[in-house]
């Protein structure tokens, strides 16, 4: 077991035991966060768009092409990842992020 | 001049589940027509999807989005349906009585109307809608210096005009904007395009021969006096922040769904969902039933095979609201020669 730090929207940061082999963003979802994930994870509509923290960027697999086309659809920051191609494993434990803000 | 078309059936959304709708209501001599605010059938397997695999189509091992949009569209066609594509439905009215209902279905554009005994709406997750990007006031500009699509070209004569994307739509705008604007630049987020291979192409010619700019980087706030814009202010990568004036700015980052003019046809909604009961899957207005992912009900799961069956189950109870004084009679295909009949398949 471990845990991932989610900062939301109003800046208030949680703290969410994880499930090994989950996607980030059903974690997100799981604990009740206002993370959309409409395609459930298909890499099809960036609701669960997330900025990751500066030191956790590298500690990432790299984006798949089919994930920076995705992120093409929002606005991003240098370290904006969609959390559903992220699969949590325990070398992810203490993973540090941010919601990014929801389309209008 | 509107039209009015009387039909039995008016069906919101051309998704999976509404286009089965229409084979099981034909089987039981019922006319509809479908409307649907995409320029094609097929919901979110054709816009989001269409060159995924699925597997949970009984009897499909793996069918693509589309491959299933397709064969939907095969089985439906001795049913002759009629779609109106690029249409809003905005409002529904009940002219008739909770026994013997009529409803009024007005659309955006054009103002058709539409006069019919029941309406099914299969509406998914909402309404395809321009992705609004999450820009501080943008709304304070829309319509005046922001713009989700192009109707009329002209309307960007000698302005300078500022492209935000890199997909198909970005592209082929930035290329045929070009020649007509002032000055148009084109911003994306990073130097790889998921557009046409020759549109991209053309595109870096113009930058080449000077005749357009591009950047690189995301737009951080817009400028000008609301609503009239002035120019927007771009952070790139590297954290540098420069400013471009121009007096419009055209967002291409593709569609998401709303809910959109459904929440105002006086039904009960719970989180943007139209409960229903899972005998009829009518709505608390009696004629109107929602079948597929924007119904909900205990147990409910946003499957395709859920939509179809839902379908099949709110037919019924339509027959009677269309046809109040005939007995229906169950039957399968494979044996009654009348469905089969109907579905051409017989000499
Ligand atoms: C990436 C992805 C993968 C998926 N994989 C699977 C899978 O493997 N198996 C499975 O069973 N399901 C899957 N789904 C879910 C499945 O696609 C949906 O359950 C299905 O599309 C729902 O069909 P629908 O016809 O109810 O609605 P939709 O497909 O959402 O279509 C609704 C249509 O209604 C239109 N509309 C809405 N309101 C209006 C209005 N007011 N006026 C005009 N038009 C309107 C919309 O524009 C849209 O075209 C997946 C979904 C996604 C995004
Ligand atoms: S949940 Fe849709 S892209 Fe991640």
């Amino acid at each position: 077991m471990g845990v991932i730090h989610v900062t939301d929207r109003q800046g208030q940061r949680h703290t969410l035991e994880c499930v090994e082999g989950w996607r980030v963003m059903e974690i997100i979802r799981d604990w009740g966060l206002p993370i959309e994930g409409v395609c459930g994870g298909a890499c099809e509509c960036a609701t669960c768009h997330v900025f990751i923290a500066k030191d956790w960027v590298e500690k990432l697999d790299p984006a798949t092409d089919e994930e920076e086309d995705q992120l093409d659809t929002v606005i991003t920051h240098p370290t904006s990842r969609l959390s559903c191609q992220i699969i949590w494993t325990p070398d992810l434990d203490g993973l540090e992020l941010t919601l990014a803000p929801a389309n209008g | 001049m509107t039209d009015n078309i009387e039909t039995d059936v008016v069906i919101i959304g051309a998704g999976p589940v509404g286009l089965f709708a229409v084979f099981e209501l034909g089987l039981l001599d019922i006319k509809c027509h479908l409307i649907d605010i995409l320029p094609k059938v097929g919901g979110q397997c054709a816009e989001l999807y269409p060159e995924k695999p699925i597997y949970d189509i009984p009897g499909f091992p793996m069918v693509t989005g589309q491959g299933l949009v397709d064969n939907l569209l095969a089985q439906i066609e001795p049913f002759h349906p009629t779609f109106h594509f690029n249409e809003m439905v905005e409002s529904v009215e009940p002219i008739g009585t909770p026994e013997a209902p009529l409803f009024r279905v007005r659309t955006a554009e054009d103002g058709t109307t539409f006069t019919c005994k029941a309406i099914i709406i299969a509406a998914g997750g909402g309404s395809f809608q321009p992705k609004k990007p999450p820009m501080e006031n943008i709304e304070a500009y829309e319509g005046t210096g922001v713009f989700y699509a192009v109707r009329h070209m002209q309307m960007f004569r000698d302005k300078r005009v500022l492209i935000v994307g890199g997909g198909d739509s970005a592209l082929d705008w930035t290329v045929n904007l070009q020649p007509i604007v002032k000055r148009l630049t084109l911003l994306h987020r990073r130097d790889a395009f998921r557009a046409a291979p020759h549109t991209v192409e053309k595109m870096r010619a113009l930058v080449a021969g000077g005749d357009m700019d591009l950047h690189l980087g995301q737009v951080t706030h817009l400028k000008g006096k609301a609503p009239v814009l002035e120019g927007v202010e771009i952070k790139k990568d590297d954290g540098s922040i420069v400013s471009v004036d121009c007096d419009v700015v055209l967002p291409f980052f593709g569609l998401t769904m709303k809910l959109g003019p459904i929440a105002n046809w006086g039904l009960n909604l719970h989180e943007n969902l139209i409960p229903v009961d899972t005998e009829k899957f009518e709505t608390n207005v009696p004629g109107v039933f929602a079948i597929g992912d924007i119904n909900t009900y205990p147990g409910k799961l946003k499957l395709i095979l859920s939509g179809f069956h839902e379908g099949a189950l709110a037919a019924q109870k339509v027959h009677r609201y269309v046809y109040p004084d005939k007995k229906l009679l169950f039957q399968y295909t494979t044996s009654s020669t009348s469905l089969q009949k109907k579905l051409g398949v017989t000499a």
